[in-house]
């Protein structure tokens, strides 16, 4: 999905400030809203990573940006408790005593028939172009290389593809690629000549480029 | 109870509260899960990790090579490994080319040598700027490299995890690994610092 959480290149956010000897956790909620996510992930196996990042990704725009870290993971981790009704709405916002806000509904994702790779189909030096798609479901491929072409660095070992896997559609493990971009095939006249990015793409994500 | 559905949040802490005793409720929490959670995070991810990593691989050529062959190996040896360390790659900064790390999409780090991520590393400002307007940026964080230093930025969508290896600072000949590692920061190994040599301001 083009969803709010896909951040990367947008303008307008302001400075980063650092906090100094931050501490791993702020408030006593924030350690339970991690915890919570853990006892889902690793204690009930209700959900894997992929489900989980697009639980987050699916909160409401205005929602997203409004809510602190460890409030997207407390949001995520309840909507997918809820939707595969393990606890209920109604009980945690009588429990709560307010509303609960949740992440939208996800949509329906059709498996798109791929086979599982046998071996990389890139190598280190190839150039690859990224296939220029807007998923309706979950996705890792950022906004900002759709289109674009880079060089493979580094093939790395196979993880499960998370456009399928986030949608409980077998998950076909596939390697993912070190691709480096110029920033100006990124950003044209935005970039200079001394910067570059490297993002890690799923091999479904790229075509080969001449 | 669902026909008249209050409009108003409950408070952040009330709603982590809740979904603790629904849980409860239903016998799905394991005694003492939840409150040994906090030691067991500060236990098993910590930064301080990867200051060691890069203390040893300042002190031991034959590790730094490790480290940057296989760094999810090279880090297990010291015993640093588990979840969002499955498959760690060390970058290696060098006087032309500087390093820095971000997770666009969410904000996945490698959290046996990193930690869990700062707030900083987690804001909106950080993930949207750091791809496009990495030296501005840095600048304003209190990094100013030269020109003539490329400036590359690792997005990580996927499930591998980076750890930047910064530039050993001058002055710290026949320093022992400890006192290696209590200069290096979780700020340079993401890449928004540098190690300061010994006896600056910085």
């Amino acid at each position: 999905m083009d969803g709010i959480h896909d951040l990367g290149g947008m303008s307008g956010f302001g400075n980063v400030e650092i906090e100094a000897d931050e501490p791993t956790f702020h408030e006593p909620w924030e350690a339970l809203a991690f915890g919570l996510n853990a006892l889902a992930v690793s204690v009930l196996r209700a959900y894997n990573i992929d489900e989980y990042r697009h639980s987050i990704e699916r909160m409401q725009p205005a929602h997203y940006l409004a809510a602190s870290y460890y409030e997207r993971t407390l949001t995520g981790t309840a909507s997918l408790l809820v939707e595969k009704e393990i606890v209920d709405r109604d009980e945690l916002e009588a429990r709560a005593e307010g509303a609960f806000p949740l992440s939208q509904p996800a949509t329906l994702v059709q498996p798109d028939g791929r086979p599982v790779p046998d071996a990389p189909r890139f190598a280190i030096g190839d150039r690859v172009r990224v296939r220029d798609i807007h998923p309706v479901g979950h996705t890792r491929v950022p906004r900002y290389v759709r289109g674009a072409s880079g060089e493979v660095l580094h093939v790395a070992p196979p993880f499960p593809f998370p456009d399928a896997a986030a949608h409980g559609l077998p998950g076909r493990r596939e390697p993912t690629y070190h691709v480096l971009f110029r920033a100006r095939d990124l950003w044209t006249d935005a970039a200079g000549n001394r910067e570059s990015v490297v993002v890690d793409l799923w091999e479904t994500y790229l075509v080969a480029a001449s | 109870m669902s026909a008249a559905r209050n409009p108003t949040p409950a408070p952040v802490d009330r709603r982590a509260r809740a979904l603790r005793e629904a849980l409860e409720h239903k016998g799905l929490v394991p005694e003492g899960f939840l409150e040994r959670v906090p030691d067991r995070v500060d236990e098993q991810f910590s930064w301080h990790n990867g200051a060691r990593v890069v203390a040893r691989a300042w002190a031991d050529p034959d590790y730094r090579e490790r480290l940057l062959r296989d760094g999810t190996a090279a880090c297990a040896e010291l015993g640093y490994e588990g979840p969002q360390g499955e498959y760690i790659v060390v970058i290696e900064d060098t006087p032309t080319r500087h390093n820095v790390i971000v997770c666009t999409q969410c904000s996945c780090t490698a959290w046996p040598v990193l930690g869990l991520p700062p707030n900083w590393y987690k804001s909106p400002a950080y993930r949207a700027r750091v791809a496009r307007e990495p030296r501005p940026l840095l600048r304003e964080m209190g990094l100013d490299l030269p020109e003539s230093v490329e400036i590359r930025v690792w997005d990580t969508t996927a499930e591998t995890r980076f750890l930047v290896l910064p530039l050993r600072p001058e002055g710290t000949e026949g320093w022992d690994e400890q006192r290696l590692a209590s200069i290096v920061t979780r700020e340079a190994m993401i890449g928004v610092a540098l190690v300061d040599p010994p006896g600056s301001a910085g």
